[in-house]
């Protein structure tokens, strides 16, 4: 019973496929060349993550796409896994650019609401202090201690560019 | 040879003893670094959450060090790919180029597409050069075996990188490391990942990756690791006694950043180089110099 209950999870249903799903990921900036894959897995065997963990396939995860597995690709944890370290970029014999691929996938799923917590904690520090880290008074006085220079706590340009394109409503859940 | 020196988000605050000792060398050797307090992250980590925002936010630091003039010069690698790979494309994509330059003016910015970006390495690599590094070096290492750390976004995508090294056998670390008289240490897992970019998604993943390179360093008798991204350093270096402890491994190996081992070899004294402010203390290795 158990193996059907795993099997009736993993089960390709084609009536709720989404055909139109690859063209979507072929449309976003670094998505272009998703339906050039013909599934030789040269990325997942040279990925330092697969090799650590299989719920990480890079090869699994465009195959899903081009099959337009829409919302278990883009609710999936997976995704976030890529360490972008571009090996499998640079060994792809099609050209497929898969770590852009995995970007316009993380872009996709941000849009539709599955945003990993930290990305969303990093893309909302960048907002606020300009940087990953706030250059905060102990920090700059640290600084200032071995000759280098201050440097501000804050970006207000940066802030203004998340109100410009929708980063900001996006994570304050208001939509872009 | 001037640049303006980018900084990104984590050598600024976590590694302060990179920054020291880059500023340090950086000067001896000639090189102008000149501060843009204004520039702010690279759009790294904003990449794989809107395109668009990290766009924007690398597309203004170029801007920023357009209206003075110079080039860019990094010390992170995940910045060196984003600012490079933006640079390019919009340097040779004029419609991007233009709705680029309609959101920067709503900030009283824009930008015409002509910095260039570089990592400090390969400034010392290219523009230095191997000769005038060897005829520097006052105290040549001879007594270290150095293995150095590649890590990922300084040679890939190699397609933006003007080709200067090859991702697959990359030699430009080891030749600088041999430039200072120490031995470059040759092992098998050189070009892996140190799996920063996932240690806020998985944790255990991450510590596992750089546990692999962290042991196989190990075995390989290296007196240190050379690093050139503050990221990896976090992973080496901050999370060494963490890995040790969760695996029961030791390892007590130091990381040292490159400007701080060419310093060292030039004959800079290990305090200016910011070299007790590490997160391993090279207490051992520097007993050998003296």
């Amino acid at each position: 019973m158990e193996s059907d209950a795993c099997a009736e999870k993993d089960r390709v249903v084609v009536t709720v496929l989404d055909p139109k799903f690859k063209y979507e990921v072929a449309k976003e900036p670094g998505g272009e060349n998703i339906k050039y894959c013909f599934q030789c897995g040269t990325c997942t065997s040279g990925c330092p993550v697969s090799e650590l963990d299989s719920k990480y396939n890079p090869r699994r995860i465009i195959r899903m796409a081009i099959l337009g597995m829409r919302e278990r690709v883009l609710a999936s944890d997976f995704i976030w896994l890529c360490s972008t370290c571009y090996t499998c970029y640079e060994r792809c014999p099609q050209d497929v650019r898969i770590t852009e691929v995995m970007n316009a996938l993380k872009n996709m799923a941000v849009r539709a609401g599955y945003i990993h917590p930290a990305f969303r904690a990093q893309a909302e520090l960048i907002g606020g202090h300009g940087r990953l880290y706030e250059v905060d008074e102990f920090t700059n006085e640290k600084r200032a201690e071995i000759g280098l220079p201050a440097l501000p706590a804050s970006s207000p340009e940066v802030a203004e560019i998340y109100g410009m394109t929708g980063l900001a409503n996006l994570l304050s859940g208001k939509g872009a | 040879m001037k640049y303006a020196i980018f900084l990104g988000c984590t050598v600024p605050v976590r590694n302060l003893s990179y920054e020291q000792s880059a500023r340090r060398v950086a000067r001896e050797l000639g090189i102008e670094l000149a501060d843009i307090p204004e520039f702010s992250c690279c759009g790294y980590p904003v990449k794989s959450v809107h395109h668009e925002t990290a766009l924007l936010l690398a597309a203004r630091n170029l801007a920023l060090a357009e209206e003075k003039g110079l080039d860019i010069c990094t010390l992170c690698s995940a910045c060196t790919s984003v600012l490079t790979e933006t640079s390019r494309e919009l340097a040779a994509n004029e419609a991007l180029l233009g709705n680029v330059n309609r959101s920067l003016g709503a900030i009283g910015r824009r930008y015409s597409g002509k910095v260039r970006v570089k990592h400090l390495a390969r400034v010392f690599y290219e523009d230095v050069g191997l000769e005038a590094i060897k005829k520097a070096v006052k105290r040549p290492l001879d007594m270290f075996r150095i293995a150095s750390h590649y890590g990922c976004h300084y040679l890939k995508p190699s397609e933006v990188y003007d080709h200067f090294d090859h991702p697959e056998v990359p030699q430009s670390l080891d030749r600088l490391v041999a430039a200072t008289g120490a031995e470059a240490v040759d092992y098998a897992t050189k070009k892996e990942c140190c799996g920063g970019a996932i240690l806020g998604v998985d944790e255990n993943i991450a510590l596992q990756m750089a546990r692999a390179k962290l042991d196989d360093i190990k075995a390989n008798e290296a007196d240190a690791i050379n690093l050139i991204c503050p990221f990896c350093s976090v992973m080496y270096g901050a999370n060494q006694r963490k890995i040790q402890t969760k695996y029961g491994t030791r390892y007590d190996l130091p990381i040292l950043y490159y400007p701080q081992i060419l310093g060292l070899a030039m004959g800079i004294d290990a305090e200016e180089l910011g070299l007790s402010q590490n997160p391993i203390k090279p207490k051992a290795l520097l007993a050998k110099i003296s």
